[in-house]
């Protein structure tokens, strides 16, 4: 696995610009250092995330390359509301794009306002400065309707990349069903016409099947977190469900499921990454892109520890399973199948979105968390403002509940990780 | 057992000697460029044990070896022993502000504490004495003898500024931008307040405390009883050796 091969060519060819780029992974790689390789009692299968890690712009990349040289189509997606089941039952592969880290902001907030949040401004500050080597790889974009800010600036993303936009409704009555049944045809059209594929029953039905497995392998994982001491850290499982959204399916659940062996063992024997007794914490609110590890990172060094996220790079990328249906079950009736799964996850982008407040309560009483930490990004409204929900939830749940605004910048690391100590001495 | 408290704060590095349960000295010395050097000497003054809190408290563990508490702990532990009835406490340091409510027996039930930028902080009435031409001492004199304040409307400390400018600029009268000032930092004070549920007597401590103006205001503004520290600056270092297990009070 350590031998070393140059991609710089393939970058190049990317049309990265290969010096910036240096300078991200540099960045990158010592975040993980820091965060990841110092850790105490890992599992001993966390070795592949950390290979992946090492080669986070180099292997998965190349084979996305040699993947299209043979003709194959990769699509880039930011959210996990784009049905990978669809994408893949094309026989093109799906991508989650590069939206974790603070880069070229300054020509980013040459073209969009400052107080924007700071996952959009990554994605266009990785566009922009050339160093996503993923978003190059990706013959379509597709974006959709989660947020106005997104919403906006995949207009300006559409002037530099193939993007195409999915209408996800903002609420969750019949009518908007029918609707999103119907955007869900709409990705399989765009699809087909992408792919000149055209997809089966039998290629979906091995797709659902395929990121079902996927999904189960992490379900696996957060069963060992309910346990203490914790079989794996926060950090660790979070890593995880960011791997999953741009690694081989077959391999990742595979490498997951043998992470997941050496996790029921480990519960078994009582070892723990974590000191038993150690004051477990719930995670909700926005996502974590790759390498935004910083509220799992400060929590941890603090000595808590995450025993679940309800975020979009967490339980909400997996706890729900698209129903496989019979054999006989006909393309529509697994194409709505998709369509009502994906509309069941609760994300702030919803209004009402009372579900979400009783996922977090639930699953806080299911891991044994002694105490919420809603962790959104600024700016993002939608989050912050149903911060107070759930805040109202945790109170009557009689579950302590930090609240905390972040981005991606470093500067108030002092004054977080004084606020998430005092969370802990609190519980 | 001699315990060391030191709070290892922006501005200053407060210092407790405990013996038992009595403050046997204290010391208060500016951070300057190197808290860490602020602080040698009174590690050399003798004691068993150090316990650190205050921004400064991770160097101090890593450097020294010693336990660490946050200044949340430390400030409800120092003012709940200073003050036994104690319900709650606001603390205005020189970059952050906190307010802690506490539980019977002064543990903490919750706290809110400013993010990264140093609005309405001891920081922030230094930036604004300066622009006014004003001493701390002149400011809040000044703010004291006005018989109302203008609106400023920023808490941002460099927008404030630009505010507080324009205003003298237009020959607003300065006590009452003085007056103005405090307001803006007393009504955000009691907005966290309101969102932690603190009941009185709250204790005010930290640099800030020995603003009389703000003092004044806060005691206008809160429905309870204010107790403040005959040193206010020590709550914290105080807090933080009372926290070690072999201090005379262990919690």
């Amino acid at each position: 696995m350590s031998e070393t091969v140059d991609y710089r060519p393939m970058w190049e060819e990317l049309g990265l610009d290969l010096e910036a780029h240096d300078a991200l992974l540099g960045a990158v790689g010592t975040l993980y250092k820091d965060a990841y390789v110092r850790q105490k009692d890992r599992p001993e299968g966390m070795k592949y995330f950390d290979f992946v890690i090492s080669e986070i712009h180099g292997l998965r990349v190349k084979e996305l390359d040699d993947f299209r040289a043979q003709g194959g189509k990769v699509v880039g997606t930011f959210c996990l509301y784009v049905p990978e089941e669809i994408v893949r039952a094309h026989g093109a592969w799906s991508v989650g794009l590069c939206s974790g880290a603070e880069f070229a902001f300054d020509e980013v907030e040459r073209i969009m306002p400052r107080n924007t949040c700071a996952l959009v401004k990554s994605f266009m500050g990785f566009k922009l400065g050339k160093v996503c080597p993923y978003i190059q790889e990706a013959d379509l974009v597709i974006g959709e309707t989660t947020c106005d800010g997104k919403k906006k600036a995949y207009e300006l993303l559409a002037e530099l990349h193939n993007v195409w936009v999915m209408e996800l409704p903002q609420m969750k009555r019949e009518k908007d069903k029918a609707f999103w049944r119907e955007e869900i045809r709409g990705l399989a059209e765009k699809m087909e016409e992408l792919t000149g594929n055209r997809m089966t029953a039998e290629s979906l039905r091995t797709a659902i099947k395929e990121v079902n497995d996927k999904r189960r392998a992490l379900q696996r994982v957060a069963q060992a977190r309910k346990a203490d001491p914790v079989a794996i850290s926060g950090k660790d499982a979070l890593l995880a469900v960011q791997v999953a959204f741009y690694d081989d399916v077959p391999r990742f659940t595979e490498m997951v499921n043998k992470i997941a062996d050496e996790l029921d063992q480990r519960v078994a024997a009582g070892e723990g990454a974590a000191p038993k007794g150690a004051k477990r914490v719930l995670i909700t609110g926005t996502p974590m892109a790759i390498p935004n590890w910083k509220i799992h990172d400060i929590v941890e060094k603090s000595g808590g520890v995450v025993v679940q996220e309800e975020v979009c790079t967490g339980s909400r990328y997996y706890t729900k399973l698209v129903p496989e249906l019979a054999e006989d079950a006909t393309i529509d009736e697994m194409l709505d199948a998709i369509a009502d799964k994906y509309l069941d996850i609760n994300c702030a982008c919803f209004t009402p979105n009372e579900g979400r407040c009783d996922d977090v309560i639930e699953m806080a009483k299911e891991y044994g968390a002694d105490g919420i930490l809603h962790y959104s990004l600024q700016f993002c409204g939608p989050y912050q403002i149903e911060a107070e929900f759930v805040e109202r939830a945790a109170k009557e749940a009689g579950l302590p509940m930090l609240k905390i605004d972040t981005d991606y910048s470093m500067e108030d690391i002092g004054q977080l990780s004084t606020r998430v100590e005092a969370f802990l001495e609190m519980l | 057992m001699r315990v060391l408290g030191l709070d290892i704060g922006s501005r200053t590095v407060d210092a407790v000697w405990l013996e038992g349960d009595r403050i046997v000295a204290y010391e208060v010395a500016d951070s300057g460029f190197d808290p860490a050097a602020a602080y040698r000497d009174f590690l050399e003054r003798g004691h068993d044990a150090v316990v650190a809190t205050g921004y400064g408290r991770h160097v101090a563990r890593d450097t020294l070896g010693c336990p660490v508490v946050t200044e949340i702990k430390a400030y409800a532990r120092g003012a709940s022993e200073l003050f036994p009835g104690a319900a709650s406490v606001l603390d205005i340091g020189g970059q952050d502000t906190k307010v802690i409510a506490l539980h019977d027996g002064g543990a903490v039930a919750d706290f809110e504490m400013n993010d990264k930028c140093a609005a309405g902080t001891g920081k922030f009435l230094e930036v604004m004495a300066n622009a006014l031409g004003f001493t701390l001492e002149e400011l809040a004199a000044a703010a004291l003898a006005a018989d109302s304040g203008v609106q400023i409307s920023s808490m941002c400390t460099v927008f404030a500024e630009s505010e507080v400018t324009g205003l003298v600029h237009r020959g607003e009268d300065r006590g009452r931008i003085a007056r103005g000032l405090h307001d803006s930092i007393s009504k955000r004070v009691f907005g966290s307040l309101k969102r932690i549920g603190a009941q009185g007597p709250l204790v005010f401590a930290g640099g800030v405390a020995k603003n009389p103006a703000m003092v004044e205001l806060v005691r206008l503004g809160f429905g309870g009883e204010i107790l403040l520290p005959d040193e206010c600056q020590i709550v914290g270092a105080y807090g933080a050796a009372l926290s070690h297990a072999n201090s005379g009070r262990p919690s």
